[in-house]
């Protein structure tokens, strides 16, 4: 190994190492002091690692479980639904622009790209949504927003284009139509694609908060997120789990409680990561080919 | 006429199955885009969006007389610029050092953990800076004090969160980001390589002279994906890192979380669409010269 290599080497794996670390510590942190006592946090802070052990956080939190398991009931069924229905559309939609016979497609795709330039902003959809809609408390205002990213529209219709035209060709002279054709060869040719496409729309459900900010306000239908973040800011959160445990809220462990909250909540996600990655790698690279 | 009613008959089922996106982009993009004219209007809830009455550009001058206009769009533009040099830059470093690796497990260890901050909410990034920065409690005093320095407030000092935003936003990207870069460096020809390495250049020359130039194109158009929201600031990120911090909002706010607190806290529908149509025409123009320039120049890079 020459010189240069060496160098490069002990830098760049240094430096990559470091990035690493940077992007995992939070996640430790977070982890330590959920599992701190209340008092060695108001003594010490929080520490990177945890300080006088204990589980009585997480004690309180699922002994009362209800808030938690609702929320994640409201987030899964969010997540579910809008995710079916949105790959459902997203590859009608790709399918349709990817068909080269198809003389509007240019019109069309443009028609989706447009809104990626210009919109309305968050005021006139939030007055469209209330007053016209009528959508207020409806869980179809965090729904139906969701279901058609352009971008991912894009990515659809570039994993769609790569099956052969002539596939489809044959098909129609065989005398199918392009629903049939659509639905009994796209779909199982386009599996890795539907695979990435959906799981990037099921993270945009399961991360969403921002929705539910703004249309729901009744804590039954709160997603988890929402939940989370109502948890970590507010001392009313704290106030309603004092009531439910029938404990004082100066008893309350708030400070870890509210990092096992977010524990709770991010910790069955983070454990699919690890077999769901690759396939958000292969979206962004193909997004990325595609630009 | 009749060449659509023909396209239509001949596509019945194309059109069909487009339609669902069609009406969903209809009602969630377009009709809402009608609502921009509440920014001449005096709103009143009553009257509805299309029934208020018009006052000209009053809500226009409200925006901007008081200084705040002009604040929020330096913020906008200041925050974006330095978050997409500094994230980008990063993330191409990254990328090449990934993809100069060897050691295959190691790589896709790291990775697996740089793509990690991509994968949670903003939430979870408000309980980080929660847990970082919090006066009493935080990290960052917990280590202050164990090595016997004064603990710092950082809610009183609104520039270092200039730092804290540009930090947790490379973060957040620099998995995504560097995906992309590593996916453009793999697709270079790899005979390049080998004939800069028989005549002998060293692992920086290649990378200064090969990598670099090959993956220009990819870096173009990152750059101008990202030119074209200069003026829009990510609700999410601000809204969760900054929180509820009123000493914070002079050097934090941008347009998005200015619109959305005004309109919690004033109500004020008419100043706040006024701030959107002035964002997102600016944004429209922004993103349509710089497409056109980039088309005279390099065609293949163009967006549109």
């Amino acid at each position: 190994m020459s010189a240069s290599k060496v160098a490069f080497n002990i830098t760049g794996y240094a430096f990559v190492i470091l990035i690493a670390l940077f992007c995992l510590l939070p996640f430790v942190m977070l982890v330590s002091a959920s599992f701190s006592t209340e008092k060695a946090i108001s003594l010490q802070g929080f520490g990177i690692l945890p300080r006088e052990f204990t589980t009585e956080a997480y004690e309180l939190l699922f002994k009362y479980p209800q808030t938690i398991l609702r929320a994640y009931g409201v987030s899964i069924f969010i997540t579910v639904v809008g995710t079916i229905l949105g790959l459902l559309i997203t590859a009608m939609t790709g399918f349709v622009l990817s068909r080269s016979d198809f003389k509007y497609r240019n019109r069309f795709s443009f028609y989706f790209y447009f809104t990626t330039l210009f919109n309305g902003g968050m005021v006139s959809t939030y007055i469209f949504v209330i007053r016209y809609l009528h959508l207020k408390e409806n869980l179809l205002a965090i729904i139906l927003p969701l279901m058609l990213n352009v971008f991912y529209l894009l990515i659809m219709r570039s994993f769609i284009q790569a099956i052969p035209m002539s596939l489809v060709e044959s098909a129609k002279i065989d005398g199918a139509g392009d629903f049939k054709i659509f639905c009994s060869i796209i779909l199982p040719l386009s599996k890795a694609g539907l695979a990435t496409i959906g799981l990037f729309i099921a993270l945009g459900y399961w991360n969403d908060w921002y929705h539910a900010m703004l249309f729901i306000s009744e804590r039954e239908k709160w997603p988890l997120q929402y939940m989370l973040y109502d948890m970590l800011n507010t001392a009313q959160a704290m106030a309603n789990l004092s009531t439910q445990a029938n404990i004082s809220l100066a008893d309350v462990p708030s400070q870890s409680l509210r990092m096992a909250m977010a524990v709770v909540a991010t910790g069955p996600a983070l454990l699919l990561y690890p077999f769901v990655q690759k396939y958000f790698v292969k979206g962004v690279t193909v997004g990325a080919v595609k630009g | 006429m009749s060449d659509v009613v023909h396209e239509l008959k001949k596509n019945r089922t194309l059109f069909l199955m487009i339609l669902p996106a069609v009406l969903i982009t209809l009602v969630f993009s377009y009709i809402p885009m009608s609502g921009l004219i509440l920014a001449f209007k005096d709103y009143r809830f009553d009257k509805g969006i299309f029934g208020s009455d018009w006052i000209g550009l009053d809500n226009f001058r409200f925006f901007f007389i008081s200084g705040t206009g002009l604040r929020v769009t330096v913020n906008t533009v200041v925050y974006n610029l330095v978050n997409l040099i500094t994230s980008q830059a990063l993330s191409v470093v990254v990328a090449i050092i990934i993809t100069e690796m060897n050691a295959k497990y190691f790589k896709k260890l790291t990775q697996s953990l740089i793509f990690l901050p991509y994968f949670i909410s903003w939430i979870i990034v408000g309980a980080f800076v929660y847990n970082i920065f919090n006066v009493e409690y935080g990290t960052l005093n917990s280590v202050l004090r164990f090595f016997g320095k004064e603990p710092v407030n950082l809610y009183q000092m609104p520039k270092a969160w200039f730092f804290v935003i540009m930090i947790f936003n490379s973060w957040k990207w620099v998995g995504y980001n560097s995906v992309v870069y590593i996916s453009a460096i793999t697709g270079v020809d790899a005979s390049c390589y080998e004939a800069a390495e028989i005549d002998g250049a060293n692992i920086w020359q290649r990378i200064y002279y090969i990598t670099l130039p090959s993956i220009r194109p990819t870096i173009v158009i990152m750059l101008l994906l990202n030119v074209g929201r200069i003026m829009r600031g990510d609700f999410q990120m601000f809204y969760q890192i900054v929180g509820n911090n009123g000493q914070l909002y002079n050097a934090t706010d941008v347009i998005d979380t200015f619109v959305f607190r005004s309109l919690t806290t004033s109500g004020d529908i008419g100043m706040t669409t006024a701030a959107t149509l002035y964002q997102s025409v600016l944004c429209f123009i922004i993103i349509t010269v710089v497409n056109g320039i980039v088309k005279r120049i390099e065609p293949d890079y163009a967006l549109y």
